[in-house]
């Protein structure tokens, strides 16, 4: 069972096992910068960037193997080599097919050789510097574990007959397998490619012999393979790609019955024998084999009228969609997300169809039915379905002002699936999930009214009724918003409203939608637990037949989530303040000397280079915000979305490029730190004259004897103590001048984009609260001069100190925020703003307090009983029914 | 790749031709999980040897020489391959328990003993003693085990572990041509533990817990650059890890390109082990059963890692799962990785006891 048979097994990422049914291997030839005057462009003006994309076209275009090589006078041929491969080993959809490595130095095939991870293919090496070089060349081949191309080439030069051919292959052969023990099946021989039709008479038989040699050493090594350069053939022809493709079409037809099983080619532009024009065919055919003495001739003769029939060498099948018809062009531009002619190709249906809303009702629609069906069946992901919401957008941006004319005339307007009226509700700022819902729903073709953020309740429902909305989408993150969402349900029933209600965002879940949001609007309350189910949802409620159903059976299961609660035994115990007071953290403060910091009061840092976050930035939540699930950089190779997660890390890199280099954003950050005790639960800070109480919560789970019911001025030191201790705070933001680029974005209809670059300006933000947290260990504060953690370890947070944000689970009251950007002046000096929600604007922004403790630590406060939020109340000077609105997401226990 | 040379300990090689010929051989377990019951502190660690902040013997040899460079400044709490000289009866103990519990084979002490690794503890300069050393202890826990049950051969396995960095990954996100290791440092450092593996007496080197093939490809070059110095070899057996449940290794390679890249090398045995536990590793060892023309073997953790870090799997849940592989025709080698006890490998030893091995091709090891 495992006599395994002599099949040629390459690998990149992935096996590739050549058989004898494998017809023919296509080895790509354009990251060649001997054979592609483009490649060596991008090489030369050291734009690796697009020489890899060249690569990636390759393979999209379905190489096999990718041939890479670097042999040019003006370069460091060894370096750029190196580079090039690393590159792509990066690239998981490259890298994914074996390498060969080209060279005609040894030196740089050696430094290729050690890039490669999988098993590639050495080109070339020959007898023609003598058996000694060529057989220590072949045992490190071996050693490094790769096949190799054999050229026929040896002292004596280059064969160009069969016979020299046979001899020089056949030697070579011996002296691999029977002196070096090179595994057969590793061979693979180029028996030199040569022109034909040059208009010199020894030319002519030079496809012929070569052919007649390939089927003599298949016969003779039938385990090894036969390859060479195609396009050495139809030298003579250059300038005529129609011609050339031709010649190479009709050679490799023949050279493969003959026995040749590999090439290097443009894997783009291979045309089909059959296709070819018959009487080009047939004229190329008399050269190629060369039938007839006039057959060179003849060609040149019908050669100018089938130039320049050919596309674009680098292009290759890439634009191969563009001959479809137009409305399968529109199909594949949405498909594909590509917006480079989608308004010439919109243009074209509009001057054939009678109305302008047939455009958008008939192949636009049928377009994005597609792309729905895709994504409803898991073959797309969210970026993907966002492109191509870019693509629809500017076909519609194009049209508008054609049905604006059209709706004059006639009065009619376009039939739309439903009418969504969307907003991030009062008092928060984040969008990027909503706007990401408005997207795939408009792809959907809904019409999708979208108030943006922070809107008042009310303008939320005058804006339904006066857009006959079918139903409203309200979203949120931060904690406050659920009780605005609640808000929002109250005034709809009490304005007896008979709509839909959409509820989602990250904080939202089924059972706080039950339990507090549903009640108040029994109508149609429905939680949407991320963008892939809006589509569905919102369809569900727009349908006749299925939306009572769906209602019924939601406001069931929302019932049973209620009552189960109510049911819910003593699942987690709770003990009263005082005994979760009794059990805080104690620590030996006798014996401990707290920090001073090395600066105090307020420090502002103004422009800090986002190139420095960059270095700490974390990317995993970066997918998470497209629901694309995995760890940073695993995703990118991940087998279900790790196409897509590439894609869309690429165009986030391309945007990040531009927010670097033309300063898109600008990252301002102020700190500050003050003499503080601890009294009780709260932390007293005096911020010179002045005495500030910062507010804080203890949790009151059951816990084990050794673990503490911990709150975060257990980490001050007491002020019975007189031990002099410290607090810190900080506000930072990297999302200053975003609002220019994102209505650019907006304006050109590119959602996508915007939306990366909002996902892009939060990543800045925490690299940025991140970053200052070092500078604070290691400088200001100064505890840990000597930290030095990698990025990873910053990512796992192995360090001394805390830094928790308001309105995160270790101090879940958002309104001490307002106390936090006081004692900074946050907004004048990082210009960072507070809404009336405690949402912090621009939303690219964290802020917090800063501990020193070494024991000091993050934990969730978890639920509160009544008692603490009794105790809490009294201490912020805020009624039972304020403290119970502020922390309703923590009570243990349904206030009235 | 050197298969010319002779053996070095031909007469071992056939009697372990001869033994996979007939039955399922099995590996040891985890040498972390037993080493943590010791609970050593720094100074456990430390032994008598360094017991004064340098390394005493080294200090005398080399006066005047930089200090921080031998072990002085830095913690060597968790250098368990220190151990191999510091405490040399633990690691004989552990090796002592697998055999007991009925292993055909014992992993040297030598996971970290590459320059590259040990550069974390400033012990490059240890690198040969800890794998001569690591490999003579596992060699005399063998001739232990062999006086005990002479019909029974017992198999010293030098390990080279994946090394701390990786030469087909960039470390910076944000240079992904970046590496800050290349293919020839990893193979010189490879090629050096590999020369202590062979002086202590390691009967067979072992490449393993591969996560980045590149990484492995410079070790195999390192050994063949040895065994031609020597003018002799020792079977080589190669065991990757498939890092999650994507089905790949860091490095991105499916379980089958991945035996495909190592190849040349002619191994002993391909294989996979840690990461995954038994149950998520079966696809991936379908995968190299199918396609390798060698032996095959498995030494998967004990379950994954449960939220504090531990491993749960019970000694029969794993050899239950183990003896499926075997009764499957999947194996010709298996034994535990992280988590796995002496236990553990009694049970598994047990459960392939009777279980025919997977069918090897009749000439193909003794061929190579």
């Amino acid at each position: 069972m495992n006599e395994q048979p002599r099949y040629t097994r390459l690998s990149g990422l992935e096996p590739l096992v050549i058989t004898p049914e494998t017809l023919f291997v296509n080895i790509g030839e354009r990251t060649n910068v001997t054979g592609s005057a483009r490649f060596k462009k991008l090489i030369k003006e050291d734009r690796y960037d697009e020489a890899v994309e060249v690569a990636r076209q390759q393979v999209e275009n379905g190489a096999q193997i990718l041939d890479v090589n670097m042999d040019e006078g003006l370069l460091d041929s060894e370096a750029a080599m190196v580079k090039f491969l690393r590159l792509i080993a990066a690239e998981p959809d490259i890298a994914r097919i074996p390498v060969m490595v080209d060279s005609s130095k040894w030196s740089v095939i050696e430094a290729g050789l050690k890039c490669l991870q999988g098993k590639g293919v050495v080109n070339s090496i020959s007898l023609k510097e003598g058996e000694e070089k060529f057989l220590d060349e072949a045992r490190k081949i071996l050693r490094y574990g790769a096949a190799t191309v054999v050229m026929a080439f040896d002292e004596q030069g280059q064969a160009d007959t069969v016979a020299r051919r046979l001899e020089i292959c056949e030697r070579s052969y011996k002296l691999l397998t029977e002196k070096v023990g090179f595994p057969p099946e590793d061979i693979i021989f180029d028996s030199n490619i040569f022109p034909i039709a040059t208009g010199i008479e020894e030319h002519a038989d030079n496809a012929v012999n070569f052919i007649e040699a390939a089927k003599e050493l298949k016969k003779r090594f039938p385990h090894s393979h036969l390859s060479g350069g195609v396009s050495n053939v139809s030298f003579s022809f250059r300038g005529n790609n129609a011609v050339r493709e031709a010649i190479h079409c009709v050679f490799l037809y023949h050279a493969i019955k003959a026995g040749m099983d590999m090439g290097i080619v443009n894997a783009g532009a291979l045309a089909i024998y059959d296709d070819l024009d018959p009487e080009l065919r047939e004229r190329v055919e008399d050269v190629v084999l060369n039938r007839r003495p006039d057959a060179t001739e003849r060609l040149m003769e019908i050669a100018e009228r089938h130039k320049g029939g050919s596309q674009d060498k680098d292009d290759g099948n890439k634009l191969a969609w563009r001959e479809l018809p137009v409305a399968k062009r529109l199909e594949h531009a949405l498909v594909h997300g590509i917006d480079q002619f989608v308004v010439e190709d919109t243009e074209e249906v509009r001057k054939q169809s009678t109305r302008t809303l047939d455009v958008i009702e008939g192949p636009l629609m049928d377009g994005m039915n597609v792309v729905g069906d895709l994504f409803g069946a898991g073959k797309m992901f969210l970026p993907q379905v966002v492109k191509s919401a870019r693509v629809m957008k500017k076909a519609v941006a194009y049209l508008l002002p054609y049905m604006e004319e059209e709706k004059k005339r006639s009065g009619e307007t376009s039939k739309s699936n439903g009418k969504i009226v969307m907003a991030t509700v009062k008092g928060d700022v984040h969008d990027i999930g909503k706007n990401i819902v408005g997207v795939v729903l408009a792809c959907n073709n809904f019409d999708v009214v979208d108030l943006g953020v922070m809107v008042p309740a009310q303008k939320i429902l005058d804006t339904a009724i006066a857009e006959h909305a079918d139903m409203i989408g309200v979203s949120g993150l931060i904690t406050p918003s659920l009780e605005e969402m609640a808000h929002v349900a109250k005034e709809m029933k009490r304005q007896d409203f008979r709509i839909p209600l959409l509820i989602g965002g990250a904080t939202t879940s089924r059972a706080h939608t039950a339990l507090k949001i549903e009640p108040n609007y029994e109508t149609a309350c429905v939680w949407v637990k991320d963008a892939s189910r809006a589509v569905g949802v919102a369809q569900t409620l727009v349908s006749k037949e299925l939306v009572d159903g769906f209602l019924a059976k939601v406001r069931a299961e929302y019932a049973e989530v209620r009552e189960r609660h109510r049911n819910r035994g003593p699942a987690k115990r709770l003990v009263s303040l005082k005994d979760a007071r009794a059990n805080g953290a104690k620590f030996d403060w006798e014996n401990y000397t707290p920090p001073t910091p090395a600066q105090t009061g307020i420090t502002v840092f103004d422009d800090i280079p986002i190139t420095e976050l960059l270095k700490v930035t974390d990317w995993t939540p970066f997918f998470q915000a497209w629901e694309l699930h995995g760890h940073y950089p695993a995703i990118l190779g991940d087998p279900v979305v790790g196409a897509q997660a590439t894609e869309l890390f690429d165009d986030a890199q391309k945007i990040l490029k531009k927010v670097v280099d033309e300063k898109w954003l600008r990252a301002k950050a102020v700190i500050g730190f003050w003499p503080a005790s601890r009294v009780g639960d709260d932390i007293e800070l005096r911020n010179g004259a002045e005495t500030v109480m910062l507010h804080h919560l203890r949790q009151q789970a059951d816990k084990p004897v050794e673990r503490p019911n911990l709150c975060l001025a257990d980490f001050v030191a007491p002020q019975e103590t007189g031990v002099q201790d410290w607090i810190g705070g900080f506000a930072v933001t990297a999302g200053l001048g975003i609002e220019e680029h994102l209505d650019r974005f907006h304006k050109d209809n590119d959602d996508y984009s915007a939306i990366i670059l909002k996902a892009l300006a939060d990543r800045m933000a925490e690299a940025l609260a991140e970053w200052m947290h070092r500078e604070v260990r290691t400088k200001h504060w100064g505890y840990a001069p000597d930290e030095a953690l990698s990025n990873e370890d910053l990512i796992a947070e192995k360090w001394r100190g805390v830094r928790p944000a308001p309105g995160y689970p270790a101090c879940p009251d958002h309104t001490e925020k307002a106390t936090l950007f006081r004692l900074l002046d946050a907004t004048n000096n990082a210009d960072i703003e507070l809404t009336e929600g405690f949402s912090m604007y621009p939303a690219a922004a964290v802020s917090g307090w800063y501990f020193s403790h070494p024991d000091s630590q993050y934990f969730v406060v978890g639920k509160l009983t009544k008692d603490q939020v009794e105790d809490y109340a009294r201490r912020k000077g805020w009624t039972l029914a304020e403290a119970e609105r502020w922390l309703s997401a923590n009570l243990d226990y349904d206030p009235d | 790749m050197n298969q010319n040379l002779p053996f070095l300990h031909p007469g071992r090689v056939e009697k372990l031709d001869d033994a996979l010929a007939r039955r399922i051989l099995v590996l040891d377990g985890a040498m972390g999980t037993m080493l943590q019951q010791h609970e050593l502190d720094e100074t456990g660690y430390r032994g008598e040897r360094f017991a004064c902040g340098c390394d005493m013997q080294h200090a005398h040899d080399h006066a005047g020489e930089h200090a921080d460079a031998r072990g002085c400044e830095r913690d060597l709490k968790g250098d368990n391959d220190l151990l191999s000289l510091t405490h040399p009866e633990i690691i004989r103990d552990i090796h002592a328990a697998y055999l007991d519990a009925g292993a055909d084979f014992v992993e040297t002490n030598t996971f970290n003993s590459t320059s590259i690794s040990q550069a974390d503890y400033a012990l490059q300069h240890l690198v040969h003693e800890l794998n001569r050393e690591g490999a003579r202890l596992a060699r005399a826990a063998c001739d232990t085990a062999e006086a005990k049950t002479p019909d029974r051969p017992r198999f010293a396995i030098g390990v080279l572990g994946p090394t701390s960095r990786t030469a087909s990954l960039s470390p910076d996100v944000n240079n992904p041509g970046f590496r800050n290791v290349d293919f020839d440092e990893l193979e010189n450092a490879y090629a050096d533990a590999t020369r202590g593996l062979v002086e202590g007496g390691a009967d067979i080197v072992m490449v393993e817990t591969i996560f980045d093939t590149l990484n492995a490809k410079a070790a195999l070059s390192g050994i063949a650059r040895v065994f031609d110095e020597l003018g002799g070899r020792l079977p080589i057996m190669i065991s990757g890890t498939i890092t999650d449940r994507s089905g790949r290794t860091l490095s991105g390679q499916t379980a089958e390109a991945f035996w495909y890249s190592v190849a040349h090398a002619r191994p002993l045995s391909i294989g996979l082990n840690c990461a995954l536990g038994a149950k998520d590793l079966r696809q991936h060892i379908e995968a190299l059963a199918r396609v390798a023309d060698c032996a095959v073997s498995a030494h998967p953790n004990a379950g994954l890692p449960n939220a504090l870090g531990g491993y749960d799997e019970t000694p029969e849940e794993m050899a239950r799962t183990l003896g499926e592989f075997a009764r499957d025709g999947l194996l010709n080698i298996v034994g535990g990785c992280c988590g796995t006890t002496p236990a553990h490998i009694a049970a598994i030893a047990e459960a392939v006891r009777d279980v025919l091995p997977r069918g090897l091709p009749s000439t193909r090891f003794k061929a190579a």
